[in-house]
């Protein structure tokens, strides 16, 4: 009887979880062991593919400086980004948290607006603020501070900009959720106990709330490490990040065992990261983030 | 001593939130080294009232001193006070260690006499081998100790404690009861404990200040509000009373003979401004453990003799409470077993002392009582 009830509390997560099961399944791992198994082949001169195990395209991306140099530029920025993410977005997640008006629904509803827009809009939209006839430039040369305009887009500044844009609700979510999990009683307590509010910040909100914004960097940097939208909009022909290359070869080159074997170093990198990262951080923060 | 200090004092404090006023004008002494408790039902701003003193809320109106010292513009950092939640409030992040030293670490203490410090207090909650672990690996009962050996190690002028054993299961709550009390006796610090169980007021408290709406109904010892409760809320509230309405029709030095409307006469004392006029309007409250039933009674000049029968028990063991029928009225009675509670529909006589009869302030009467148990 007992052995019996066990078993039947152990299956169920797992009849919880099939159909989400099978959608990863059909519609990830299926698909990346295709893009293996594409790494591979061998684009021909003519264009088509050879079929077959061939190492070319590994040989090419591991040993090519070049992949080297992109991947260590697409961390760089992903992690500029993320720094920045993490400063700008703990006040708002602050202010939300502990505000004591009744409608923080609605000022968590404005933090997701963004998301009712494309990602792709909402990118181009930069061009006419910076660009050189955007919003910024026409007001410098009316007000005749400029004469001509500034050429202010299309640099590593930029991409940042427009990846901080993409990413920072994300932060401001993650560390909301951890903020607003601390129990203000501790805060109280750590006050009548002699600290003042910003002693009392550092004592214990900030530790408390390192879960939200180490999920939150995390998802910023995965997010932003594998982004090929941004760079492409408004970055500079040397600001391309890893995925651009992927873009590159598959969408414009058509060469998919490149792109696949590309495709491949990148997930495994990122992988690595978010595995590292489970490792020292933990990531039931992320789930609660989503939750 | 000369004069007894105040450890806390206000003066017609009140807290309003928007419209709504959570603390009446209250006022209030709480002098040092003294056990004072708030009890009232739940919303009727006992939480609010400490929050204030503590400083972790702005009084609306009116001054709150701290041994003399007015503090309504001091931060709650620096007034000195032992703060106790309900919910213990430790420093999830911090070892047990951590979290006792946490408030030494803001007075200049240095290092070796924060751990004997700590030492010290933990000892004195009978925890003395935690110092190194987290708080969720010690039990509720255990880190309601430890958040009282934070706030009192600081050495304190008051201690705070809102609702500090609810959280805790029946057994544990009467034995932290008797510890909170022994601790607070050997530090002698004056101490404000916040509750809604009637119980541990009248158990703990050397003062009881009963709240009802933001009102303070009654202050008084235990014996005192229980024995003599102002109002016809403080009757109900603690413990179980029969409330009754009638007119005075003969009043004496020290007898007054009451009608009771539906019911019989009753005997009573007569309390000072009440009840002392022929005619007068008098509202009255019996406490169910004085109301003594038995086969039969001797007759005396002091009490009164009425005939009822049993309509319901309640068998609690040691005790019994019993619903009564006696003419119009119905009464409730705890009395103690003597081998076999009456039954259901037996015959019984009810005996009224007439010192066990309670003249309420007829003015107050009705105020509150709808919050009653
Ligand atoms: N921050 C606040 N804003 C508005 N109303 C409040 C606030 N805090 C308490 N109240 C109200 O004040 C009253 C008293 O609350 P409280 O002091 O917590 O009661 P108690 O501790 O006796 O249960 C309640 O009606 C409560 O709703
Ligand atoms: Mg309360």
């Amino acid at each position: 009887m007992a052995a019996v009830a066990a078993e039947e509390r152990d299956l169920r997560p797992w009849i919880l979880l099939s159909p989400a099961l099978t959608t990863i399944t059909l519609l990830l791992a299926i698909p990346t062991c295709f893009v293996v198994v594409y790494s591979f082949w061998l684009r021909t001169a003519a264009g088509g593919e050879q079929v077959g195990f061939y190492l070319d395209n590994w040989i090419e991306v591991l040993t090519d400086q070049f992949y080297r140099d992109i991947l260590f530029q697409t961390f760089r920025i992903a992690a500029i980004t993320t720094v920045l993410c993490a400063l700008m977005g703990y006040l708002p997640a602050y202010f939300i948290a502990f505000s004591k008006m009744r409608n923080k629904a609605f000022l968590l509803l404005l933090l997701m607006l963004p998301f009712w827009v494309s990602y792709i809009i909402r990118t181009m939209s930069w061009i006419n603020i910076l660009g050189v006839s955007g919003a910024v430039n026409y007001v410098l040369t009316s007000l005749g501070i400029v004469s001509e305009p500034i050429q202010m887009l299309y640099n590593e500044t930029t991409v940042v900009l427009g990846l901080i844009h993409f990413l920072l609700p994300f932060m401001v979510l993650n560390i909301y959720v951890s903020l607003e999990g601390i129990d203000p009683n501790l805060v109280d307590a750590a006050r009548s106990l002699g600290s003042t509010p910003f002693q009392a910040f550092r004592e214990v909100t900030l530790p408390l709330s390192l879960p939200g914004l180490a999920a939150g960097g995390l998802l910023c940097f995965v997010l932003g490490g594998g982004t090929y939208i941004t760079p492409l909009i408004l970055g500079g022909p040397t600001d391309a990040m890893f995925a651009n290359l992927i873009y590159e070869a598959i969408i414009i080159q058509l060469n998919w065992p490149l792109g696949s074997a590309l495709s491949i170093v990148l997930l495994v990198v990122l992988g690595a990261v978010v595995l590292l990262y489970n490792r020292f951080l933990g990531l039931g923060q992320i789930r609660k983030g989503f939750g | 001593m000369a004069q007894q200090a105040n450890a806390v004092e206000l003066h017609n404090t009140v807290k309003r939130f928007g419209e709504f006023t959570a603390v009446h004008s209250m006022s209030l002494n709480v002098t040092d080294g003294s056990f004072v408790t708030f009890v009232g039902p739940s919303g009727c701003g006992k939480t609010t009232t400490l929050r204030m003193i503590a400083g972790l809320e702005n009084a609306t109106a009116g001054d709150i001193l701290i041994r003399g010292q007015r503090v309504n513009d001091i931060p709650i950092h620096k007034r000195n006070l032992g703060l106790v939640f309900q919910n213990y409030a430790l420093f999830p992040h911090k070892t047990i260690f951590e979290n006792v030293a946490f408030g030494l670490k803001y007075r200049n203490v240095d290092k070796q006499t924060i751990a004997r410090r700590v030492r010290e207090a933990l000892q004195l909650v009978q925890l003395p081998h935690v110092e190194d672990r987290l708080p969720r690996q010690l039990s509720g009962g255990q880190q309601q100790r430890i958040a009282l050996a934070r706030a009192i190690v600081i050495q304190p002028d008051v201690l705070l404690l809102d609702e500090p054993l609810s959280a805790l299961d029946a057994n544990l709550r009467e034995e932290m009861r008797v510890e909170l009390k022994r601790i607070q006796r050997e530090l002698g610090i004056a101490t404000i404990f916040v509750t809604h169980d009637q119980a541990e007021a009248l158990a703990m408290s050397d003062r009881v200040v009963v709240m009802s709406n933001g009102f303070i109904e009654q202050e008084g010892t235990p014996e005192e509000v229980y024995n003599e409760p102002a109002s016809e809320f403080v009757a109900n509230f603690l413990g179980i009373s029969n409330l009754m309405s009638g007119s005075v029709e003969d009043a004496s030095a020290d007898t007054v003979k009451i009608a009771v409307e539906g019911g019989p006469h009753l005997l009573a004392h007569p309390r000072e401004g009440r009840g002392k006029h022929k005619g007068d309007r008098a509202r009255l409250a019996v406490r169910a453990e004085k109301v003594f039933l038995a086969e039969q009674h001797a007759a005396d000049d002091d009490s009164v003799i009425i005939d009822g029968t049993i309509d319901a028990v309640d068998y609690q063991g040691q005790a019994a409470r019993y619903f009564v029928t006696a003419g119009n009225l119905s009464w409730q009675a705890v009395n103690p077993i003597d081998r076999h509670p009456f039954h259901e529909g037996q015959a019984v006589k009810l005996r009224i002392r007439a010192q066990d009869v309670v003249l309420l302030d007829p003015a107050r009467s009705g105020n509150g009582a709808e919050q009653a148990g």
